[in-house]
């Protein structure tokens, strides 16, 4: 394949929460080994369109850009991923670079995601340790327990999963994958564990695991290959145990 | 009565760790961050968190650690907190263990450990090649429960812009400015931490994330805190080449058996795997046979240096040299470096458990930062109760984590940022607690009217840089900022070329009168928010430019070629940088090595 001598962009622009939003045109020199995300600094340090009028520099979330942060997902070609780690050379053309559809706006590439963080406080997503004066080391662990547990530690929050997932959207409560997920990190610790039903309940009821529509579309889509659906189905195979467990005594 | 108020800015591991030891000890904190603080820079941490456990029948001890440390350093660091640093490192690892940190484990559950530059011992405690992520997580998620409790209000989102201070000089509280809104509001405090990260934005690409501006850390500054050894900047030997940033590639590779090479014949046409070992050349192997691939950072990155500008044998003509890890197994390489090889995998599109990876040097980490005070006791230890711990030259603000000066003298060792971001933020935090409970004995002034005159200070900042309507680019003066800082300021140091570029900074303090408003638009306005940033980051620039230029020795990660050598005589201080508008001031303190007498630093 010929490299091509530009780098055609469209940018869905909107300049706040309620404004109505638009598409952009941009039409960037041809470099290799750029990625989406060298491509919005490019517009920064010259934002005109392709028509040639002035607009204003793209608003988007970045942090690391090794992929390992999560501020920077949106829909790229209509996919929703790390801009990072789009990369130019494998993308086709014009890159269509759209914000998270299931998040509220906030400009233009830029969402809110509070909602994610906020289910971590409801499934209790932390070890309850004594204190942090010495106490020696934690609970011995195989190198299998943690080799299990370590791919769900590794969620970065970025929002891909709920974003695939078609029963997370605001005519549903249903909490998303990537809480399910910590779920079950939590719940595999040693420590974890002793909170296992109180978390098993967080994720019980209106809202909860029983609302996943088994889509499967979560794991295909996490950048950091999280087994999301593993997650959904010991936690909801836990659900059940405990609602006869709750129910039976 | 209300309790006092606690302010901690920055949400990496120092933030985090601080915070957490204010509401442990009963108190609310304040905490603000430019993102969610899930995504603050620790993250990016790869290869591990040093501490002298020894798992491995080494014998190795704190006390080695801390040997190694200070040695690593070039004996820049003022020994008491880099030695209580070292002691209460394997504690700190148990208590990240205790908080449910994934680590590798040995075949018998324990915590492994491996190799790191600059020690011969296995030290460095690891999480796959994600250690920074899972550490900031598991603090994450303390904070999370403190936050749930009432303790802890998070301000993401939300950006420092200067301090509040009394008459007396005191800090009161600090302004942030809500980065959606655009309104800058002044939050008091009694004691108010910044644990704000490093400055790799200075030189434009870096490993570092792009939210390190230093742009906090240089308004304190600005605002007549002290800088110390702005000069000491690391350069890691390892990166991958971006478009964007300088993507880390971690001393863990070579921990865990990676070589570092080049082919013996300049520009050799051959793919890597085609060069016949006896045709490799592993200089670093050769030239340092006791420590091999794993010298420190800074003397890695001069002999990349000397091999491909001095040698000519960089690849393919640049300032490039393989980093192999294709003769170690597969699954061995997924359990150890997984995270790391993936991501090398993802950018270039090569499969480094097969191809040597192609890297080079890239700015990493600044050594120097906020001048921090701290308390050491008869038996060189610090004394952890005292308010002074991690306190910065103006009363009632502290500063812990890579934006302080402490630890790493003139180079860090692999591994310790992490330790030293989390015994800082400890000890920092317990020093906030102290502090506030002895001034709650004495009667304060009020701090209404501070508060208030800081608000407007900022408001009307603001208001000016948004008026700005100039033909100057923030983002383009940004790219050459950067590009003059990593082209002269970095591995190899030219007292001339460094001359050009304080002049320089000068003129670009004159050009960004010359800027323009980018963005209208009143609401989550980056553009505005990156002036601001913009400003201070030439500002740091001097700060360092001025202080490599006067530093006449070669320390750590600071290497004139005019001046090749470790200099005692002149050299063993730190450097103190007080803000004038013309220019920094640069003044000189001792260093205290009373623990450690200075050797030659010698690794071959």
């Amino acid at each position: 394949m010929s490299k091509p001598s530009t780098i055609e962009l469209k940018i869905r622009r909107q300049d706040r929460p309620n404004a109505p939003s638009r598409w952009e045109e941009f039409s960037l020199p041809y470099r290799s080994d750029m990625n989406v995300i060298s491509c919005l600094m490019e517009i920064q340090r010259n934002p005109v369109t392709k028509q040639g009028g002035r607009t204003t520099p793209v608003v988007w979330d970045c942090s690391c850009l090794e992929e390992v942060c999560g501020a920077c997902t949106m829909l790229v070609n209509g996919k929703a991923r790390q801009s990072c780690t789009a990369l130019v050379d494998q993308l086709s053309q014009p890159i269509r670079l759209e914000p998270m559809s299931k998040f509220p706006l906030i400009r233009d590439l830029s969402v809110d995601r509070q909602k994610m963080f906020d289910s971590l406080i409801h499934i209790k997503a932390w070890i309850p340790i004594d204190g942090t004066y010495p106490l020696g080391p934690g609970p011995k662990l195989s190198a299998a327990e943690q080799q299990m547990a370590y791919p769900y530690s590794q969620c970065m929050t970025c929002g891909c999963c709920m974003e695939a997932c078609p029963q997370f959207n605001d005519r549903s409560d249903f909490i998303g994958p990537a809480p399910i997920g910590q779920v079950r990190l939590f719940n595999l610790h040693p420590t974890g564990k002793m909170n296992a039903e109180e978390r098993i309940h967080s994720v019980m009821g209106a809202g909860g695991i029983s609302e996943c529509g088994n889509a499967q579309n979560c794991v295909e889509v996490c950048p950091k290959s999280v087994p999301l659906t593993d997650a959904i189905a010991e936690v909801g195979r836990q659900a059940t145990v405990q609602m006869f467990k709750d129910l039976f005594g | 009565m209300a309790g006092p108020r606690f302010i901690v800015v920055g949400g990496g591991l120092a933030g985090l760790m601080a915070t957490i030891k204010i509401a442990e000890a009963g108190q609310c904190v304040d905490l603000f961050s430019v993102v969610p603080v899930r995504r603050s820079h620790s993250v990016c941490a790869q290869g591990g968190i040093n501490g002298a456990v020894n798992i491995k029948g080494e014998n190795d001890s704190p006390e080695i650690h801390f040997a190694d440390t200070v040695r690593g350093g070039d004996f820049l660091a003022d020994q008491p907190l880099a030695k209580a640093m070292c002691y209460a490192a394997p504690n700190l690892i148990y208590l990240m263990d205790r908080m449910g940190v994934p680590f590798n484990r040995t075949p018998e559950g324990n915590l492994d450990f491996r190799r790191f530059g600059g020690t011969l011992y296995n030290r460095t405690a690891f999480a796959g090649a994600t250690t920074g992520q899972q550490l900031l997580y598991a603090l994450d998620e303390q904070v999370r429960r403190y936050e749930a409790e009432g303790k802890v209000k998070k301000y993401e989102h939300w950006e420092y812009l200067g301090m509040v201070r009394d008459d007396s000089g005191v800090c009161r509280g600090i302004v942030a400015v809500d980065m959606r809104t655009m309104k800058p509001k002044a939050f008091p405090a009694d004691a108010s931490m910044l644990a704000t990260g490093g400055p790799g934005l200075l030189f434009g690409r870096s490993t570092n994330s792009m939210i390190n501006t230093g742009s906090a850390a240089t308004s304190a500054y600005l605002e007549g805190v002290k800088y110390a050894n702005g000069e000491m900047i690391q350069i890691h030997p390892t990166a991958i080449p971006g478009e964007d940033k300088l993507r880390l590639m971690s001393e863990s590779a070579r921990g865990e058996g990676g070589r570092v090479w080049v082919p013996r014949k300049k520009n050799d046409p051959r793919p890597a795997k085609q060069i016949p070992e006896a045709e490799r050349w592993y200089f670093l192997e050769e030239k340092y046979p006791r420590y091999g691939n794993l010298v420190p950072r800074d003397v890695a990155s001069r002999e990349i240096f000397d091999i491909c500008v001095n040698q000519g044998l960089g690849l393919d003509g640049k300032m490039m040299v393989y980093l192999d890890v294709s003769h170690i197994d597969r699954a061995t390489l997924n359990r150890k470096l997984g995270g790391i090889l993936e991501i090398y995998e993802k950018f270039t599109g090569v499969d480094p458990r097969e191809e040597p990876m192609k890297i080079f040097p890239a700015m990493h980490y600044s050594m120097g930062g906020l001048w921090v005070d701290y308390e050491a006791k008869a038996d060189g230890f610090i004394n952890e109760e005292s308010p002074r711990n991690h306190q910065t030259n103006v009363p009632g603000l502290y500063a812990s984590g890579e934006v302080d000066y402490q630890y790493h003298g003139a180079n860090r060792l692999g591994a310790n940022s992490l330790l030293s971001c989390l015994y800082g933020g400890l000890i920092g935090g317990k020093a906030m607690v102290s502090y506030a409970a002895a001034r709650a004995k004495s009667a304060a002034p009020a701090a209404e009217g501070a508060l208030q005159a800081a608000e407007k200070r900022w408001e009307k900042r603001f208001a000016e840089l948004a008026a700005m309507n100039g033909e100057e680019n923030p983002y383009r003066l940004h790219k050459e900022l950067g590009e003059m800082m990593n082209e002269h300021v970095t591995i190899v140091r030219h007292n001339e070329a460094m001359q050009m570029v304080y002049e320089k900074l000068g003129e670009m303090t004159q050009r960004f009168s010359r800027i323009g408003n980018l963005d209208g638009v009143g609401w989550a306005n980056q553009s505005l928010l990156f002036a601001n940033q913009l400003w201070n980051m030439i500002e740091l620039g001097k700060v360092v430019t001025l202080g490599a230029i006067r530093r006449d020795e070669s320390r750590g990660a600071h290497y004139k070629p005019a001046f090749p050598k470790r200099d005692d005589g002149n050299w063993l201080k730190t450097t103190v940088a007080t803000y004038s508008p013309g220019g920094p001031v640069l003044t000189y303190e001792g260093v205290d090595t009373s623990l450690v007498a200075p050797v030659a630093r010698k690794y071959d």
